[in-house]
């Protein structure tokens, strides 16, 4: 079959999938008796229109970089990850461990030890799903929803039995020690002499995230392994036929993107709440993989995606303050992001290739002179 | 544990089983036919809003189970639309219908009812009456048969009853007619079912369809029957726990009663003592939640019997010209 241009594969496609969830949107905004372009005005002017919205925006949307290339290696390999929820509760857990662990005299000794924590943790928690699926053929969409809920019932159970401290109404964990405390943007604008992004969360994790897109991209495209890894994603036949072993690909490929979800906990754990709280993660593995999908599975439509995600669930945490909308709205726009640029994606693409396939014909039979 | 406790543990095991054997059901159609259905949870959540919802406005418990089964029908059709017309991922599918249950019911109970994404409580004719089977009452003195008839057999709602009915038809349907034979036929090999003259996208639109009636029963009993009314997030996984229970029973009718009996029965253990006293050691209440997650992905491990999916199982079928 006859392939679209790549501008309208790579732009077109997704940018009329997204219309069309924008459209449903606003239909669903109207639809509960409110105005969509009212509920966008605040959205704007809550996520970007001071640097404190600012951010909030980019506190999100890290979450939702480190979610998204986690999603996004899988599905290179053809693996569905649904487990990055679990993955990163996980590594929340390993953050928190590092940090309470030693009365960290800086963030710079800090901040390495509790990526290594997050990482591993997150890693550990794909670990048997993967195995499961290399080794025994289980279903891994199946097993990581399975350990997700494995991993909240942990949390609780560990929250309320031994990292809570003695005395402790609240079922949390200790604080961290200060010198576990990452630089806010506020603390780096200062350095620089400028005041700005006053008592919001963004933290030096962003730059983090964005050395971990950069990672994944030049791991994807530009080493071996990344090779192996997607060409075992187009066709698994052809890769075992080209001596790639499909155990240590499914296998490497989940470590990674666990480890890529459980470092998101560095942001929110260590970076915001400096302790760990019941439900850290707050559904940013879920919207990892509307990231991932409506980022192509490409780091920079990830990062673009991302920030899109990171504006629409501070500019919906506003919304909810000044109207009566809940933040609900969110997770519906979510769904409808996942639902038209991933599974509906054909019902955009046919036509559209459709289309220009009759253009391709009817240029090259105006070329072809009448017989 | 004396008697009279084993039996209210046991009568909660039903109760709390009937939602997730319905959803289990749904399931089981569904992937016999090829179509994969994570979207059990969604379903079931929008199910329980509109029922809930349309209970509460008209008064009429059976007017909000048909609106229930609507609501899950409308969802179905978004997936049936995905994973079969268009060709998409039947996972992605159904990860998007859970995030738009859960939003949607979420904002339409607060557009509807003001009441922070709940619906009121029902009460009277806007809830399942339970059914007191005959003598009931007369017979519970009667010692140890007594209690088991009055108590534990006797006054459950009708939508209990239909659950575990439905047990047997379902096995009857799909191991004993032609439409079952050819539904399990489209899971396993649609290539065939297609060269025999059979549609395919019209045996998958079907058990995608029968698997929405099953959700929406399950949903509306969630909210007319075991509780009064509609709240945020309140199917809690049951979608996930039937899922599970479809593969601990390996697709099949009887094993899936049996799961779903024991996954109510470890729900209602949970329910009742929080803490479990073993005398050596405490089962702490969250390890009781998580196994049955814990039993699924042994089962998956092929450690108990291999658990093997329909063959044709989350493959868009592509009918060859």
């Amino acid at each position: 079959m006859d392939k679209m241009p790549r501008w309208a594969d790579v732009l077109l496609v997704p940018v009329i999938s997204l219309l069309l969830a924008a459209i449903l949107s606003a239909m669903v905004i109207l639809g509960i008796g409110e105005n969509p372009l009212e509920a966008l005005g605040y959205m704007v002017e809550g996520a970007l229109g001071s640097s404190n919205g600012w951010s909030y925006t980019l506190y999100y949307a890290t979450n939702f970089i480190f979610t998204g290339l986690a999603v996004a290696i899988a599905f290179h390999a053809s693996l569905f990850n649904i487990g990055g929820e679990g993955q990163a509760t996980l590594g929340g857990l390993g953050v928190a461990l590092v940090c309470l662990a030693l009365p960290w005299p800086h963030w710079t000794l800090a901040l390495p030890a509790a990526i290594v924590g997050g990482a591993a943790f997150g890693a550990a928690w794909a670990l048997i799903p993967a195995y499961l699926q290399a080794k025994r053929g289980s279903h891994i969409v199946i097993t990581t929803i399975m350990f997700n809920y494995i991993a909240f019932a942990l949390i609780i159970y560990l929250l309320n039995n031994g990292l809570k401290p003695v005395g402790q109404m609240e079922s949390s964990s200790a604080r961290f020690p200060d010198g576990a405390h990452l630089p806010t943007l506020e603390d780096m604008a200062a350095l620089i002499g400028i005041e700005a992004f006053q008592r919001a969360p963004a933290n030096i994790s962003l730059f983090l995230a964005l050395l971990a897109a950069y990672g994944v991209w030049v791991l994807l495209w530009r080493t071996p392994l990344g090779f192996e890894i997607r060409a075992f994603g187009k066709s698994e036949p052809a890769g075992r036929y080209a001596g790639i072993s499909p155990t240590k690909i499914i296998m490497i490929t989940m470590l990674i993107s666990g480890g890529l979800a459980g470092l998101m906990a560095v942001n929110t754990v260590m970076g915001e709440a400096e302790r760990l709280v019941n439900n850290s993660v707050q559904n940013a593995g879920f919207i990892g993989i509307a990231v991932a999908l409506m980022g192509r599975s490409h780091p920079l439509g990830i990062l673009i995606a991302g920030l899109l995600f990171g504006f629409l669930v501070q500019g919906g945490a506003e919304l909810a303050f000044w109207t009566s909308i809940p933040t609900e709205l969110i997770i519906v726009i979510q769904a409808l992001v996942i639902l038209f640029t991933g599974a509906l994606d054909n019902m955009v693409r046919m036509p559209v290739e459709a289309l220009f396939n009759r253009r391709r014909l009817a240029q090259s039979a105006a070329r072809t002179p009448a017989e | 544990m004396d008697y009279a406790t084993l039996l209210q543990v046991l009568d909660s095991t039903i109760r709390l089983a009937t939602p997730l054997l319905l959803a289990c059901l749904a399931g089981l159609y569904s992937e016999r036919a090829g179509i994969f259905d994570i979207g059990l949870e969604g379903k079931m959540l929008a199910a329980a809003f509109l029922s809930a919802a349309v209970a509460f406005v008209t008064g009429s418990v059976w007017l909000g189970l048909l609106a229930g089964i609507a609501a899950s029908m409308f969802l179905s059709a978004i997936h049936g639309l995905a994973s079969i017309t268009f060709r998409g991922n039947q996972l992605i599918s159904g990860v998007a219908i859970n995030f738009l249950a859960s939003g949607l019911t979420v904002l339409i109970a607060q557009a509807w009812f003001s009441q922070g994404g709940r619906t009121p409580s029902l009460t009277g004719a806007g809830r399942f009456t339970p059914w007191e089977w005959p003598f009931a009452e007369a017979i519970i003195p009667v010692p140890v048969v007594g209690p088991l008839y009055g108590e534990l057999l006797s006054g459950h709602t009708a939508i209990v009853y239909l659950a575990l009915a439905m047990v047997p038809i379902s096995w009857y349907v799909l191991f004993r007619t032609r439409f079952g034979l050819r539904l399990r036929a489209v899971g396993e090999n649609p290539a065939a079912v297609d060269t025999a003259g059979v549609s395919v996208v019209g045996l998958r639109f079907a058990a995608v369809a029968i698997c929405g009636v099953l959700c929406g029963v399950a949903g509306a009993y969630l909210a007319t029957s075991l509780q009064a009314g509609f709240v945020k997030e309140m199917t809690a996984g049951r979608g996930y726990i039937a899922l599970a229970a479809l593969i601990f029973a390996k697709w099949r009718p009887w094993y899936a009663l049996y799961a779903c009996l024991l996954f109510g029965f470890l729900q209602a253990v949970a329910l009742r003592f929080q803490n479990l006293d073993l005398g050596l050691f405490v089962v702490p209440v969250e390890f009781m939640d998580a196994l049955p997650y814990i039993l699924t992905v042994v089962i998956l491990a092929g450690f108990v019997g291999k658990a093997i999916p329909p063959r044709a199982g989350g493959e868009p079928y592509i009918k060859e010209r």
